[in-house]
């Protein structure tokens, strides 16, 4: 791998984005706003607010990072840009730190967006430090990224790849623990959340987001969001073909 | 000497046999034409000897070494039928990419941006080109690295007229450079322009040798009726 390759490889990501601007604009304020409506749906219960909304700013990035990434490797791939690269001497891991070093940037400012809204308009506390929420969403942004650069082979249109957010993030939104107490769900559901990733990311920001100290939990769940990140990463790396048919 | 060197390529892709035992060797620092009716396995076998293909058997050396080596991205620039650029960046924004991918030099993206004549677009996204334009990124970006063998799949496909006269001399100059190209097309008229031929049809070689020569010994006049008479249909 050559880190010059990777930079201009991230360079050249973050100047897609930029070229997309509405893009860049929805990235940043979706969450914002509906990090609002959150706080005034529930208007006279703030306890919910106060809940999850440092969740919520730090698994925002997973999944757009997952839905951008999706998209854009689909592209790679479709406009032979991608074929191009794999005849030039570009490492995989060039193009995976690539894009890996835009989105970190991209959950970086989304996060950032997101906390000061949360924190300095909506009156979020927390216990535990802000810089922990923006570290958390980082490394979710990560997670987000490779999870959809490797769904990202097994879809052949955008329709397709659009789909997955649904069909892989919704069912793990709902079962992490942010939408109802994992403890009130039924057994096989518990156990099938004890293996989706998302339920990790959840729970280091949940514990966060209640304790004044980053616990040793935290460095657990954080571990196990790194894992999986790079445990995709490499099957995502395994779809990348110098040859293909 | 030969710049590329085939033997007995099989190429299978779907359960159907697309390129069956293909044979062939392309001399160096020439222009050959690689043509054939569309479907005829030219793109698959491009695709081989860029290293892009997955092959069922045979061998393909390029420049000595076997296709898709590593040392070989650098030294051969490639060029697929479907412009192969972003177009949500720039043409200039392309080419920044794709030199600093080849450790090309600071102003190649300008010289090849001159080559194709595309400066004045220089600050344009490929997304509001023409086809004809897209198509001429996609081949800036393949001579950036100032390969030593250049593969152009269809490369001239809805140019205008003067430019594609233009973009042939600028292949001819390469050749004196030392430059190889292999250059596909449908269209026979653009035979004339190169030193050898290929003819193909349904994934095999009908004839491989120099223009002058395969019209001597067809005694036609153009590669159209060469072809017609090689599938015995003239």
């Amino acid at each position: 791998m050559s880190p010059g390759i990777a930079a201009a490889t991230g360079h050249r990501v973050l100047l897609q984005l930029r070229n997309d601007r509405r893009t860049v604009a929805l990235l940043l304020v979706v969450p914002a706003v509906l990090l609002t409506l959150v706080r005034y749906v529930f208007d006279q219960d703030v306890a919910v607010f106060q809940r999850i909304g440092a969740p919520m700013v730090g698994i925002f990035p997973l999944v757009s990072m997952f839905l951008v990434t999706s998209i854009a490797m689909l592209r790679e791939r479709t406009s032979g840009t991608l074929e191009r690269l794999m005849s030039m001497p570009l490492a995989k891991l060039d193009l995976l730190v690539g894009y890996g070093l835009a989105f970190s940037v991209m959950a970086v400012l989304q996060a950032g967006v997101a906390c000061a809204v949360a924190f300095g308009l909506l009156d979020l506390t927390i216990l535990g430090p802000t810089w922990m929420v923006v570290l958390l969403a980082v490394l979710n942004a990560m997670l987000g990224m490779s999870l959809g650069l490797f769904l990202s082979a097994f879809a052949s249109t955008e329709f397709q790849a659009v789909q997955f957010m649904p069909a892989f993030l919704l069912p793990q939104l709902l079962l992490c623990g942010l939408i109802a107490d994992r403890d009130g769900m039924a057994a096989p559901l518990r156990w099938l959340s004890d293996v989706l990733p998302m339920t990790y990311a959840y729970d280091a920001l949940r514990r966060v987001a209640t304790s004044d100290t980053v616990t040793s939990r935290v460095l657990a769940d954080m571990a196990v969001v790194l894992g999986v990140t790079l445990l995709a990463l490499a099957l995502g790396a395994a779809t990348l073909r110098r040859r293909t048919d | 000497m030969s710049a590329i060197s085939i033997s007995q390529l099989i190429v299978r892709r779907g359960g159907r046999t697309v390129l069956d035992g293909v044979s062939l060797e392309i001399e160096a620092a020439r222009i050959t034409g690689l043509l054939g009716p569309s479907g005829c396995g030219k793109s698959t076998l491009m695709r081989s000897i860029v290293g892009v293909q997955r092959v069922a058997g045979g061998a393909v050396r390029v420049l000595g070494q076997e296709a898709g080596t590593p040392a070989l991205r650098r030294r051969v620039g490639y060029v697929t039928q479907a412009p192969s650029v972003y177009a949500d960046l720039a043409v200039r924004q392309n080419l920044a990419y794709f030199a600093r991918v080849l450790s090309a030099r600071r102003d190649a993206g300008d010289e090849v941006t001159d080559t194709v004549d595309l400066r004045e677009y220089a600050m344009t996204r490929v997304g509001r080109l023409s086809g004809g334009q897209r198509a001429r990124v996609s081949l800036a970006v393949a001579l950036l690295g100032a390969p030593d063998l250049l593969v152009l799949d269809e490369p001239t496909v809805g140019l205008d007229p003067v430019l594609r006269r233009e973009l042939w001399g600028t292949f001819r100059q390469l050749t004196e450079r030392g430059v190889t190209l292999l250059v596909s097309s449908h269209v026979m008229d653009e035979a004339d322009r190169c030193d050898d031929l290929v003819l193909m049809r349904d994934g095999a070689v009908l004839a491989s040798e120099p223009r002058e020569q395969l019209l001597r010994r067809t005694g036609q006049t153009d590669i159209e009726q060469v072809f017609l008479q090689l599938v015995g249909a003239g």
